[in-house]
């Protein structure tokens, strides 16, 4: 499914936080009360722990309290080391299978059962997860370096830039990102390579949006204007104000897209564009089950599972990303 | 109105020529050249040198580069894309052939997933319980966390094989339309039940509701006659990437329960590299979302009237 | 509001009260904690009787009427207490009960009226709809009635504007609208939460009238919240002083204001500026000068710090078919600001008082006419140059909440412009910081906290350090003390004139408060739609106001009426 459609729409936000509102400041009177503790005056001494102390026992109390980040966070925790280090998840080879165990369901010793070759469904997990994460990290940087960059241009220069460059971003909106890579993949030649760049690039306009909604946020932000009026340069202000308060929520669509890439390789793949067999990737894992539908349930079931898990997970984390982000603002 | 009207028709214009441009370049002049990309597609036969340049010449792929594009974007204006080289019939026939059967498929399944959506949306809103409300606004991520592919299979798996409620492939009427549309749907609805969601949620916040909660109105009236309205309009912005992604959900769709269809087309015209098709898919799918968008523009005054008077205003 | 009589002490009547409050304890679950906001409030309101709870944020004011109604937030819940109304304990009420209450026996006129209609309903059935819920009317003769209502509420032409949609309507005419709603049912009571904050001092006065007379004619009660002392002061006959989530003092309010007991009220009647003008700087003989705009010059040495000529600004909107549109926000504006002297320049808001104030320190461009500052032309300053210039005037803009970068640590900030022009070494750099930070009148620890961990004031106080930091000429203070409590917007005024007095700086005071204005500037200069109406000594512009806007102005300031007693 689309990205951008999981996001607040970038543009009223933008618009909001450019104008200060002495009405809706007072909105915040009941809860201010609560809140804070220091007295009206101006001056209140309070004796606070280092501030920075305080803010990790902060984070660390926020995350105990969502049960669900952490799962999330666990979740892509032993994804990655099955990819980095499969060999301590299974002793199952992941390509030669045993001619007598074939089609066994799920049992104590082959987790998720084994597919028609006899080959533990697992372990061909497990060692396709290093296929499928690099490719998806590619797709993302892919978007992430090219999509920032052209955003922020837009939303730092304006002017006919902006325009020019936004004008092309919304034409490749128009297209819909599995069709614009699977349009790429005519060109570029079928693999998990090309697979990955193709789902970057689809990306790209996503990633231009954002990071161009917020640098004109931030850009037009007071504490920007004042900054710009005690004389720092526009270097300076790109890089110490612009970049480090853009950074959240392009963080947060980056964790986003990273389980959208997921969904689009394993996608291509099991159309059948990814690595040809007998590689394993999620995708492709799921395809190979298609044919025995009726006999192993699990071949699709299972690796299906894993995709969906890790999905969910990263959209988890995008979300702790963007909250704070917009409570803080 | 009508200069209002006029001036989106030159916008989506653009779009269509951007989107044509944006395909050609990409599809024509990125690494080697088509005929030698499509010649490459076969591997099994290795092509003849000869014929490849009499191809070349024939493409007019040996002249200039603007004088190629020239010529294809004034042919694409008589709807000419150029023929398909998988069976030598015009790229538009052959998209127009199968057409038919995934709008079928993409407006049963758009009608499910606003139907699904908006029922969720409204539930996790409107239920007092909380439990069933955490229960239902946990849905929605995970509609969108799951690969449509491995939805269809699911669907295809039970009730196909195991209750052989419905035929697992083909286009023969309305039953095999079900599971298809209905794998289409539920990622649909889940974006859908996740944008309300999240409007309404934004809107129930909003002060005029806690007026009109002061003037003594009850939560249906709160809801039905002022909340939902109002949440819609977000959700309504993004319909044109909604239908988009409805067409490339039958790519998946249509692949798994093996219905003909464009996005069966578009699968079969990528591995083969017909590039014409693929061209054609690309300019009809930004086609089908500049309509979508228009039609939205003209249906958004009549529910937003802040547009309404700007829409005059410029008319 | 005066026709209730107003009581000495309790009722002197058997007549119960019309609503009795006892014992409110309210809390907020906050990081999952409770946290009690409202401690224990008690008080009564009689039939007819018009009472205000004043107090600044965290006071608890706002939180005590929503609880009245039942429209707490969803983290919030009433403790203990009761609220009985007309000999009803309101708290027992159903869900479905309270439906029949709210907007029939208990009205409210909110805090945003730009914000508190439905935007997508046209005005007329907004209104009738108070009285098609309580099936007071049937729809129809509502939308009649709805009609009748608007008119009284001062919206001329209400046939036809009663079809119209809400962002067709100024927010004073939409809080027109919402009291006509409010009013519908003829509630016996209506509460009113602090609802001209968000207008112009013009509109509020108009606004406060309309409520008086229709309530007044209705002998409906009014529970007025605000942060203002002196609308009470001209509104209530009871006055109920509230901080920190309890009543400090509550009584007639002429005895409030005239004789406070508590310490509190006291401060606060000091604090707020229409009840007690003082001078917080002394008058500078040299710029008393004819009311011309233009102060008499005390020699040639005076030549003055900046000088503006003919400013004009004009903005583009995005074009219609009648072609492109502008908006000319500031035209043929000129105006001087000598060394050590303030001048304010007053408007409402769209008056063009902030465009001025961005074209004289160079945000924006101007469409025409000149600045100068000490002799060099800034129209044509451009990249180093100009950047060189803008360490001689820097600005404090409106919000603290917003003028200070969320990551930025309290000392970063300050530092920044120092920073930015290379001044000192880092250890240098730390000691000037931490002298601001003292001249601010803040604790030296508050360096390493982040914005977020500041109240408004000192958030501010933060603002001011950092447009001090390269000792600059000239400071703008655009609207500098408006979003503060006025305790803390007392204090911080006080700073300004220390400061000002120490370094010798001079000021552009932007403004929409004549009452602070008086207390602050030398001269003043008033704006409306974009133009100069008049300018001079501030005592000369105030008490002797030469255009009809700024007696306008000036008659509008609250707390006005009770000092003229």
């Amino acid at each position: 499914m689309s990205q951008q459609l999981l996001r607040d729409s970038p543009g009223p936000a933008a618009d909001a936080a450019g104008a200060p509102d002495p009405g809706r400041e007072k909105a915040g009177d009941p809860a201010a009360g609560a809140v804070q503790t220091s007295a009206p005056a101006a001056v209140g001494l309070e004796p606070a722990a280092h501030p920075a102390v305080a803010r990790l026992a902060r984070t660390a109390r926020a995350l105990l309290k969502s049960p669900g980040l952490v799962l999330a966070v666990l979740v892509i925790a032993v994804v990655i080391l099955w990819a980095v280090i499969p060999g301590a998840f299974t002793h199952w080879p992941p390509d030669t299978g045993v001619p007598s165990a074939r089609l066994k369901p799920p049992s104590a010793e082959h987790w998720f059962g084994t597919d028609s070759l006899g080959r533990d469904l697992f372990s061909r997990v497990v060692h396709g997860s290093a296929t499928s994460l690099a490719a998806t990290a590619v797709a993302v940087a892919v978007g992430l370096v090219a999509g920032s960059l052209l955003g922020l241009l837009a939303g730092f220069l304006r002017g006919w830039v902006d325009d020019a460059i936004m004008r092309v971003m919304d034409v490749l909106l128009a297209i819909p990102s599995l069709l614009l890579s699977l349009a790429l993949i005519t060109v570029l030649g079928f693999g998990t390579v090309n697979i990955a760049i193709a789902v970057g690039i689809a990306s790209v306009a996503n990633f231009a949006r954002i990071m161009r909604a917020e640098s004109l946020r931030v850009g037009s932000a007071v504490y920007v204007e004042a900054a710009r009026s005690s004389g720092v340069r526009w270097h300076g202000i790109l890089l110490r104000h612009v970049l480090p308060n853009a950074a959240g929520p392009v963080l947060a669509l980056s964790a986003l897209e990273f389980g959208m890439a997921v969904l689009s390789i394993s996608s291509l793949s099991f159309l059948g564009f990814g690595a040809p067999p007998p590689a394993a990737e999620w995708g492709s894992l799921v395809a190979g089950g298609r044919d025995y539908l009726v006999a192993a349930w699990w071949l699709v079931t299972l690796p299906g599972l894993v995709i969906a898990a890790v999905v969910l997970a990263t959209n988890r984390i995008s979300h702790a990303f963007q909250d704070p982000e917009r409570n803080r603002t | 109105m009508i200069r209002y009207v006029g001036r989106r028709l030159l916008q989506g214009a653009f779009v269509l020529w951007a989107a044509y441009t944006v395909s050609f370049l990409i599809l024509y002049l990125l690494p080697g050249d088509a005929v030698s990309i499509m010649a490459s597609g076969d591997e099994q036969n290795a092509v003849d040198p000869a014929l490849v340049a009499k191809l070349r010449s024939e493409y007019g792929l040996d002249r200039p580069l603007h004088e190629q594009y020239v010529i294809a974007l004034f042919k694409a204006l008589q709807l000419d894309f150029g023929v398909s080289i998988k069976n030598g019939v015009a790229a538009t026939q052959a998209v127009g052939e199968v057409l038919p059967e995934t709008i079928k498929l993409a407006a049963a399944g758009f009608a499910l997933a606003v139907l699904l959506g908006s029922a969720l949306a409204i539930a996790a809103s409107f239920s007092r319980n909380r439990w069933v409300r955490q229960l239902v606004a946990a849905l929605p991520p995970l509609g969108i966390a799951v690969p449509t592919f491995w939805i269809g299979l699911l669907l295809l798996q039970f009730f196909s094989f195991r209750l052989r409620l419905f035929p697992a492939l083909g286009n023969d009427g309305a039953q095999s339309l079900v599971l298809p549309a209905l794998t289409l749907a539920i990622p649909t609805s889940a974006v859908i039940a996740q944008l309300l969601t999240r409007s309404l949620h934004q809107t129930l916040g909003e002060p005029y509701i806690e007026q009109i909660r002061a003037k003594g109105a009850s939560d249906a009236l709160i809801h039905f006659g002022h909340a939902l309205r109002n949440a819609a309009i977000p959700t309504l912005t993004m319909l044109g990437i909604l239908v988009g992604n409805l067409l490339a959900g039958a790519v998946v769709s249509e692949t798994v329960f093996s219905r003909t269809g464009i996005g069966r087309l578009t699968v079969t015209a990528v591995n083969s590299r017909d590039i014409p098709v693929v061209q054609t898919l690309v300019v009809l799918a930004a086609a089908i979302f500049v309509i979508t968008s228009l039609v939205v523009d003209l249906i958004y005054p009549l529910v937003d009237p802040r547009i309404n008077t700007a829409a005059r205003a410029t008319a | 509001m005066t026709a209730a009589p107003v009581q000495d002490g309790p009722p002197t009547g058997a007549a119960e009260p019309l609503l009795k409050v006892e014992g409110l304890r309210v809390s907020y679950l906050v990081d999952g904690a409770a946290r009690e906001a409202v401690h224990g409030v008690s008080f009564e309101i009689n039939a007819g009787e018009v009472v205000a709870i004043v107090g600044e944020s965290g006071s608890g004011k706002t939180t005590t009427a929503h609880a009245i109604i039942n429209l707490l937030p969803g983290n919030a819940r009433t403790e203990s207490g009761s609220v009985v109304f007309a000999g009803a304990d309101l708290s027992r009420l159903t869900r479905k009960e309270w439906q029949g209450v709210r907007g029939k026996d208990i009205g409210l006129i909110p805090q945003d009226p730009t914000a508190s209609l439905d935007p997508l309903q046209k005005v007329g059935p907004q209104v009738a709809e108070a009285l098609t819920i309580h099936r007071l009317q049937p729809k129809k003769a509502a939308r009649r009635d709805a009609v009748r209502l608007l008119a009284e509420s001062g919206i001329h032409d209400a046939e036809s504007r009663a079809r119209q949609y809400p962002h067709q309507f100024s927010g004073g005419m939409r809080q027109r609208v919402l009291i006509a709603t409010a009013l519908a049912a003829r509630p016996r009571l209506v509460i009113a939460d602090e609802p001209t904050s968000a207008l112009d001092v013009t509109v509020q006065r108009q606004i406060l009238d309309n409520i008086a007379a229709l309530t007044a004619e209705r002998g409906t009660a009014v529970l007025l919240i605000t942060h203002d002392l002196g609308v009470a002061a001209d509104r209530a006959d009871r006055i109920i002083v509230m901080r920190r989530g309890e009543i400090v003092e509550q009584g007639p309010a002429p005895e409030v204001l005239g004789s406070p007991r508590h310490a509190y009220t006291r401060q606060l009647i000091a604090a707020a500026p229409g009840l007690s003008p003082k001078r917080l700087r002394p008058v500078v003989a040299a710029v008393a000068g004819p009311a011309t705009g233009a102060p008499a010059g005390s020699g040639p040495a005076a030549r003055p710090l900046v000088e503006a000529q003919n400013l004009r600004k004009v903005f583009h909107l995005p074009r219609t078919a009648n072609g492109p549109r502008t908006l000319t926000a500031v035209n043929d504006v000129s105006l001087e600001i000598l060394r050590g002297e303030t001048l304010a320049l007053v408007g409402e808001s769209g008056s063009g008082k902030s465009t001025v104030a961005r074209l004289l320190l160079r945000l924006d461009k101007p469409t025409g006419g000149s600045v100068t500052f000490d002799g060099e032309d800034l129209t044509a300053a451009r990249g180093e140059r100009l950047r060189q210039l803008r360490r001689r005037f820097q600005v404090v803009f409106q919000s603290p909440y917003a003028s200070l970068d969320p990551r930025f640590t309290v000392a970063d900030s300050v530092a920044e412009p120092l920073r930015a022009f290379g001044e000192g070494t880092p250890s240098e750099r730390r000691a000037r910081v931490a002298a601001l930070l003292d001249a601010v009148h803040l604790p030296a620890d508050y360096g390493r906290r982040h914005p977020a961990e500041l109240s408004g004031g000192q958030r501010q106080r933060v603002a001011i350090a950092r447009a001090l930091a390269l000792r600059p000429e000239l400071v703008v203070l655009d609207e500098a003390v408006s979003a503060l409590d006025v305790s803390v917007q007392a204090q911080i005024l006080a700073l300004l004139a220390e400061l000002q007095a120490q370094d010798g700086l001079s000021y552009l005071f932007i403004s929409h408060d004549l009452a602070v204005v008086q207390q602050i500037s030398d001269r003043v200069a008033v704006m409306r739609g974009g133009e100069l109406l008049e300018a001079g000594a501030t005592e000369s512009v105030l008490e002797r106001p030469e255009h009809g806007y700024t007696q306008e102005l000036i008659s509008a300031v609250p707390g006005r009426r009770k000092l003229q007693v």
